[in-house]
């Protein structure tokens, strides 16, 4: 080795110490807001506003009581339990019949068909305020303002995305593996569930992430629709801001903050290398 | 297998057809048709022709207000979020040490909905203004530059793992040949990198252009327009003439069908980008 390059190369080590130490920084950046909320839903909620980044002492402490406060006037329970079902109902819903209607429409070519895999593009430019005013009252008309209703809602509004990932890979699929499957003897719906929904796989989870992502943290529409009776996080948490439950308690919004965050944070920890796929898979479809 | 595929047109697509029609091409009909008429709700709608249209611009000013916000905050967070995310994804493929774990934090906030997301800033910058004597909605400014770190916050992650994900396809030969042929690092960047990782630019310069031009969430929650409507966004805007007073959802109607068309002519724009690329390559 020459000295030259053993000049790059120590160059380089230092280039990589001094990144470090700005990555190390800038990280500690990213998680200071959610420490700063942590440490201010154990303090009492007269302290918070006055001095928010302090450590909280032994005068300013609070326990628990934030989390009881806030868990006991949100309803956060019940918005959880919402949160969850509308979530996981979405997400299967849409993931069986969007698959289903994206194979059809690959598979039996006609003007029909593709003319309705362009309207489900179409829908995905649409901003929802476009919609946002006649959705909300023809779920009304319709009596499906509930949390089982609201679940027809995301699978008109996923289906967009959802069957324009799945058609991409259809298209993948060597037709010959589903004839071979027909003349088998097996009917359409066989084929599909047996044959060509193991082969989704992949996909079924990169969109089963996208779309759990959206459900969950939406606000506007189970706001709109449904959220007089049924609140779902993203709705307390705001209900809780504007004082829908009496004054606005800096300490228990900080306590339904770190709950909101709370599912989200296991979520990623668990699934992290699925969702950092099918996030890519998902930007580069779209 | 066309022939018995077309028996089955029932199970297969009318489930989610109906959905969709329920969901959003009733509604979008009814939403172009409801921009040309005057109703309360939409079962009493009356045509009134392009009324609405034109009271958006003479009423007030919230929406000219509104629009000129939002391009200025789209401009601003699409360039600092593909830039910052742009030079931490280079940081993080050089093999440097607890490049997992940087990564992992750097996109976590990514996954917080916009309203928590709105109101931890906004306790965060409340914080910080306090040793000023000023909050969050004392000035206009203080909501921008809070709403464009929230953005940052937000987004440097998502666009950081795609810029990732680029720059890992480029050949290290071809690095290795830049650097044999004397290239400095500036010259390596503009001729190999970037050119090499032009359909990732366009795919994050679009995601957050439109994920800035359409932001609501953040916006309700951080400021959720205040001072005067002054940091008020499109979508708020739209939002807010819908169900802020009685009698002007027409007038939301017809905001929200320019919102639409500004937003397609983005869409638009971006397909032809990707359509030419396509061809070139």
């Amino acid at each position: 080795m020459n000295t030259n390059s053993i000049i790059k190369k120590r160059k380089s080590t230092v280039a990589n110490v001094l990144i470090f130490i700005l990555l190390f920084c800038l990280s500690l950046v990213f998680l200071v807001p959610i420490f700063v909320v942590i440490l201010n839903s154990f303090k009492g909620k007269f302290y918070i506003s006055k001095a928010p980044f302090a450590l909280p002492t032994s005068e300013t402490f609070a326990g628990l009581d934030n989390y009881i406060n806030g868990i006991v006037k949100s309803g956060f329970t019940n918005a959880m339990g919402y949160s969850f079902f509308i979530t996981v109902a979405s997400v299967i819903v849409i993931i069986i019949l969007t698959s289903m209607t994206a194979w059809y429409i690959t598979r039996r070519k006609s003007k029909l068909t593709s003319g309705i895999y362009y309207l489900f593009v179409f829908s995905m430019i649409v901003p929802f305020q476009m919609v946002m005013f006649s959705t909300v009252k023809i779920a009304n008309m319709l009596h499906i303002d509930n949390p089982i209703g609201i679940v027809v809602l995301y699978l008109g509004f996923g289906a967009g995305l959802a069957v324009f990932i799945f058609s991409g890979f259809v298209k993948g699929i060597p037709i010959e593996i589903e004839e071979a499957a027909m003349i088998d003897g097996c009917n359409p719906l066989q084929t599909f569930f047996r044959v060509v929904l193991p082969i989704l796989r992949p996909t079924a989870i990169t969109v089963a992430i996208l779309q759990a992502m959206w459900v969950w943290n939406d606000y506007l529409l189970p706001m709109l629709v449904i959220g007089n009776k049924y609140k779902t996080i993203p709705v307390a948490v705001q209900g809780v801001l504007t004082g829908t439950y009496g004054a606005r308690d800096m300490g228990s919004l900080m306590a339904m903050l770190v709950l909101a965050i709370i599912p989200i944070i296991v979520f990623y920890l668990v699934a992290q290398k699925s969702i950092i796929k099918g996030v890519i898979a998902g930007a580069v479809k779209g | 297998m066309q022939k018995t595929l077309k028996k089955y047109f029932i199970i297969f697509l009318i489930p989610t057809l109906i959905a969709f029609a329920i969901a959003f091409v009733v509604p979008f009909i009814m939403g172009v048709y409801l921009s040309f008429a005057k109703f309360t709700t939409v079962t009493n709608s009356t045509w009134v022709g392009l009324d609405n249209y034109i009271k958006i611009f003479t009423i007030n000013n919230d929406f000219t207000n509104a629009l000129w916000f939002t391009v200025k905050f789209t401009v601003v967070s699409v360039i600092t979020v593909n830039v910052i995310a742009f030079i931490l994804a280079k940081f993080l493929t050089r093999g440097i040490r607890g490049t997992n774990i940087f990564r992992t934090v750097f996109f976590m906030p990514n996954l917080i909905g916009g309203i928590v997301l709105g109101y931890i800033w906004q306790i965060l910058i409340n914080g910080i203004l306090l040793n000023f004597g000023v909050t969050l909605t004392f000035d206009a400014k203080y909501g921008f530059w809070g709403l464009i770190f929230l953005m940052n916050w937000q987004m440097i992650g998502y666009m950081m793992v795609i810029y990732i994900a680029g720059l890992q396809n480029i050949p290290d030969d071809l690095l290795e040949a830049a650097a044999i042929d004397g290239a400095t690092a500036w010259q390596t960047l503009r001729k190999v990198t970037l050119p090499l990782i032009a359909s990732s630019i366009t795919i994050c310069t679009f995601l957050t252009l439109s994920n800035s031009f359409k932001l609501f969430d953040q916006n309700l929650a951080l400021t959720g327009g205040a001072p005067m409507r002054e940091t008020t966004m499109l979508a708020l805007d739209i939002y807010d003439t819908f169900y802020g007073r009685t009698g002007y959802q027409g007038v939301g109607q017809a905001k929200a069908v320019i919102f639409f068309v500004l937003v397609g002519i983005i869409a638009f724009i971006q397909l032809k980008i990707s359509r030419s690329r396509e061809v070139e390559s």
